[in-house]
Order: structure tokens, then C-alpha cells, then sequence
């Protein structure tokens, strides 16, 4: 297998105007008002997928085929009443749903969303703004993203331990173990493309990949891909892997104390975060934004493509208990990645 | 202008977070603070450029006070105060202090010398990770490697520890057979 390396990627960058911090709060304000829109949107996409998937039709009452229903939903859960129970840890009981949706609005900070632009010149004040594509392209960019998604677990940590329910302390402690199960998974699986490329930054990894479908990175690293996958799908406390709040089992985990808003916001977090690890999946792996003037529309509709899979796997797929997660993460998935690492050190090397 | 400003800002916060940690009673209040501590220095490491110690600072202490915190679940009531015992001790409270005082001196001590010079710099138009991997297995590989064997060591002696029973299910009862069980119940009736 003939492998290269990308030395020379710099220079697709350098022609671009230069970023100004307007930029930045711009790009800021873009990702949160459109990305909590979306995660909002997501819970709507959901409910009919899986509806349509079982044979029904999800909800249809409030607005045409039910497109109202989440601001329904929204109206819903901003005037519920924010209870703290008793014994609770105050402080903290409310500090935790603010952790998870803020760790996931960071992570998003560092990979690429929507386009670049320049704002038109007539808008008075901002007009003539570069708006960057990534609001901080960190060289060490795929590091820096799952850091802080592994940052946004404490969420549901703090929220079980503070809550002073069995439920939610079983929840925290199912935060922890999953926590410690796929986190080796995610780092090892997405470590063989990292040697590919020879960069962490998603730039490079987008410009590695431009010469069209035959240079994805999916074509060299199978095994990495599905890996990565399985282990982004623990991350976002996806369905096989949803033992946080599983209803069957633990009420509602984490979560079962929570109402109105401070819920809601576990939710915007989960969506941002299954947005998040999509991205990152079409870009390390599909290729990215690079086809030539239409890189915009293949990237949505990449990363609509990983949203549908998480919301077909939900509906296709059972529950995993906890001890079965531990040993798919530790006795599978693990040497399979570190074997996967060898193999294409082994290739590079040769 | 905005790196002073966060610098201090991370600085204060650091400070206060540590603090709480160590004179807090409330075992969530001092998880909550170390982890949040540990965070925020990684901003040094970002003010710094070096983007790649903070994202790894991130990442090593995210994943190593979760661990904590699942011993402190096993072990607290993490929504009560504990009850110290706290017997005074001289020598300990000479000796802890004594190391702190040493400890600012080392760390303080370069900040007088004009003569600080970086013995690898970084490199132009080289990321931050290759710097650090350049000098980490070049000039310091021999730590390194007994770091990896020292983990190595700590990882089998966990998997002996932990491990005596793990061809066992957890979740399934093999002392009585399903049918037995039934049986028993049978002729308990």
C-alpha cells in the first residue's frame, strides 16, 4: 500500500484574509445560534425518523406534519418550573447541565462549520469582516476537540453525585465507567489516521484528502473508521451505548431529578455532541469540505449522513449493560486499535 | 493586552479553585474544584503556545480526576460534610510547609535570571507536537521509555490485583443452576 505523507499543506491557507477577533465573536455567535437551533431540530429529526422507522407517525399535531412541535417543546421547557430537590447539592446540582452544554459549544469552536465568508461591505459596522471557518484553528485541533467532549461527561457526573437520588448516582457512576471504556478506544482509533497525515489539525486533514473520493482516508483505515464510530457513539451516550439514563433499567439516570431548562440543556449538549463527533468523523475519514466550490454542501451532507446513522442505529439497535460495554472496549475494540496502530506504523515504515 | 487579562484571570481562579479543594469538607465541592483547577491550567499552557502540553494537560487530568471521582462515589456520601480528624501535627505542618517554601524557590528562582534561554526552542513552521516528540525521543528518551515500563508494571499488577475473578460474570449467579433454583423454590412450597 503506497502511503504519503503530506509535507507541503501550508499553502492552501496562507492566501486566505486574515481572521480579526470580529471575526472570531461573529463565528462565535453563528455556531451558537444555528448549532442549538439544529440540536433543537435534531430532537424533531429524531422523534419522526424513529417514528417512520416503527411504522408511525411521530408527532403531526402542532404546525404542518408536526414541524412546530419543538417550539412547542421550547415554550414547554423554558416556563416548567427548575426544581432543586432536597438534600441536593445546590451549586453544583445546578452548575452540571451548564457544564455539558458548555464543554460541547467549546468543542465546536475548534472544527470547521459552515463555510468561510466575507461579510458585504454595505452592513454598517462589521461589513468587510472576514468570518473564518473554524473559530480557532488550533494546530492540535482533533486533540483539543475530544478533550473537551470528554470534559462535557462531568455534566452527567456531577448531575448523578449531586442529586442525592440512588437513580442518579447509579447514572454517575455509569458516566465514569463508560467514561473510562471508550476514551482509549476513541484516542487509539483516530491515532492511525493522525500517522497518516502526520498532523492534528483538521486543515491538514482536509487538504490531505482533496483529490477527490479515492484519497478519503476511509479507503486506508477501515478499521479505524468503524472503530472510531463504535467509540463516537459511547461518547455521545448514543443508543447501544445509553446507559447513563437508560429508562429500562435506571429511571432516568443522571437525569432524573432535572427538570425544565437545566434538562433541556443536557439535550442541547447531547446534539451539539453528535454533531460534533459527525464532524469530525467526515472530515478525519469522508474527506472533508475540499471538493472543488460545492465542499459546503458534500460536508452537510456528510454530516447529515452520521447524524441519520446515530438516529437508524437508535431504532435498530438494543441496549448494551455496562459490564458488556467494558468488555467490548477493553477485550475488543482496544487491541484491535492498537493492532490497527502497529500495522500502519509497519506500513509506513516499509 | 488580552493574554495579561487571562492570565490573571486563570491565575485568581487557579488559585481559588486549589483552595477550595484542600479546605472544603463537602467531597463534591473538592473533586469538582481540582477538576475545574486542572482545566483552567491548561490555559498556561495555551497563553504560553503550547497548545499541545495544554490539550494534553486537558486530557490526561479530565480522564485522571474522573478515576478519582469514582472513588471518592464508592467511598462518600458525596452530599454530606465529612467529619475530619484533624489531630495537630507540628512536624507534618513544618515538613508540608518547609517543601511548599522550596518548591515556590525553585520555580521563582528563574524568573530573576536574565540568563534564561530555552535549551530547545521551537522550531518555525514546525507544529507544537513535533517539537515536543523531537526532544522527547531524542534528548529524553531514556525517561521516557522507563516511564512506559514503570506504567506497564502499574498496569499488570492492576490486572493481577483486579483480576483473579474475571472469568466470572458479575451479573449472573453461577453458584446455583437456573433449573436447581427452580426446583429448590418448588420444594421449598
Amino acid at each position: 500500500m503506497e502511503v504519503t505523507t503530506y509535507t507541503n499543506v501550508e499553502t492552501f491557507v496562507t492566501h486566505l484574509p486574515e481572521v480579526t477577533a470580529v471575526g472570531v465573536w461573529i463565528k462565535a455567535i453563528i455556531i451558537l445560534a444555528v448549532i442549538s437551533a439544529i440540536a433543537g431540530f435534531g430532537t424533531y429529526i429524531e422523534r419522526k425518523v424513529l417514528a417512520f422507522m416503527q411504522r408511525r407517525l411521530g408527532p403531526m399535531h402542532v404546525g404542518p406534519y408536526g414541524l412546530l412541535q419543538l417550539v412547542a417543546d421550547g415554550i414547554k421547557l423554558f416556563t416548567k418550573e427548575d426544581i432543586v430537590p432536597q438534600n441536593a447539592n445546590r451549586l453544583i446540582f445546578m452548575l452540571a447541565p451548564i457544564i455539558t452544554a458548555a464543554t460541547a459549544f467549546i468543542a465546536l469552536a475548534a472544527v470547521p462549520v459552515f463555510p468561510d465568508f466575507t461579510i458585504p461591505e454595505w452592513i454598517p459596522v462589521i461589513g468587510g469582516t472576514f468570518v473564518p471557518s473554524i473559530a480557532a484553528d488550533l494546530n492540535v485541533g482533533i486533540l483539543f476537540v475530544l478533550g473537551m467532549m470528554a470534559a462535557g461527561l462531568y455534566g452527567p457526573l456531577l448531575a448523578g453525585m449531586a442529586q442525592a437520588n440512588k437513580w442518579g448516582i447509579i447514572g454517575a457512576a455509569r458516566t465514569a465507567i463508560q467514561f473510562l471504556s471508550y476514551e482509549v478506544v476513541t484516542g487509539l482509533s483516530i491515532l492511525a489516521p493522525i500517522m497518516l497525515v502526520g498532523s492534528l489539525s483538521f486543515v491538514d486533514f482536509n487538504n490531505a484528502q482533496a483529490g477527490g473520493i479515492s484519497h478519503w482516508l476511509i479507503w486506508q483505515q477501515p478499521v479505524a473508521f468503524v472503530l472510531f464510530l463504535i467509540a463516537g457513539f459511547a461518547e455521545t451516550n448514543r443508543t447501544p451505548f445509553d446507559l447513563l439514563e437508560h429508562e429500562a433499567e435506571v429511571v432516568s439516570g443522571y437525569a432524573t431529578e432535572y427538570s425544565g431548562m437545566r434538562w433541556g440543556m443536557f439535550f442541547i449538549g447531547e446534539y451539539a455532541n453528535m454533531i460534533t463527533i459527525s464532524i469530525i468523523a467526515a472530515v478525519v475519514f469522508l474527506g472533508g469540505y475540499s471538493e472543488g466550490g460545492l465542499g459546503w454542501l458534500t460536508i452537510i451532507l456528510k454530516v447529515g449522513f452520521f447524524f441519520f446513522l446515530m438516529l437508524w442505529v437508535r431504532a435498530a439497535w438494543p441496549h448494551v449493560r455496562p459490564d458488556q460495554l467494558m468488555w467490548l472496549c477493553w477485550k475488543v475494540l482496544m487491541p484491535i486499535a492498537v493492532i490497527n496502530v502497529v500495522i500502519t506504523g509497519i506500513v509506513m515504515m516499509v | 493586552m488580552y493574554e495579561v487579562i487571562a492570565f490573571y484571570l486563570f491565575s485568581a481562579l487557579t488559585i481559588g479553585l486549589f483552595l477550595i479543594t484542600v479546605m472544603s469538607k463537602n467531597v463534591l465541592y473538592a473533586m469538582t474544584s481540582l477538576a475545574a483547577g486542572m482545566v483552567l491550567i491548561s490555559g498556561f499552557f495555551f497563553i504560553l503556545g503550547a497548545d499541545f502540553l495544554g490539550v494534553v494537560q486537558l486530557i490526561v487530568y479530565v480522564g485522571a480526576v474522573m478515576a478519582l471521582y469514582s472513588f471518592a462515589m464508592m467511598f462518600f456520601d458525596a452530599t454530606r460534610d465529612i467529619k475530619e480528624k484533624n489531630t495537630p501535627a507540628p512536624l507534618i505542618f513544618l515538613l508540608g510547609g518547609l517543601s511548599a517554601l522550596v518548591l515556590v524557590l525553585i520555580f521563582a528562582g528563574p524568573i530573576h535570571s536574565e540568563a534564561i534561554q530555552a535549551l530547545y526552542p521551537m522550531h518555525e513552521g514546525v507544529g507544537n507536537a513535533q517539537d515536543v516528540g523531537i526532544v522527547l525521543f531524542t534528548k529524553y528518551l531514556v525517561p521516557f521509555e522507563v516511564a512506559a515500563v514503570m506504567l506497564l508494571v502499574a498496569m499488570i499488577a492492576g490486572i493481577i490485583l483486579a483480576g483473579k475473578k474475571m472469568d466470572q460474570s458479575l451479573t449472573k449467579d453461577t453458584t446455583v443452576d437456573a433449573e436447581d433454583e427452580i426446583l429448590t423454590q418448588k420444594d421449598a412450597k
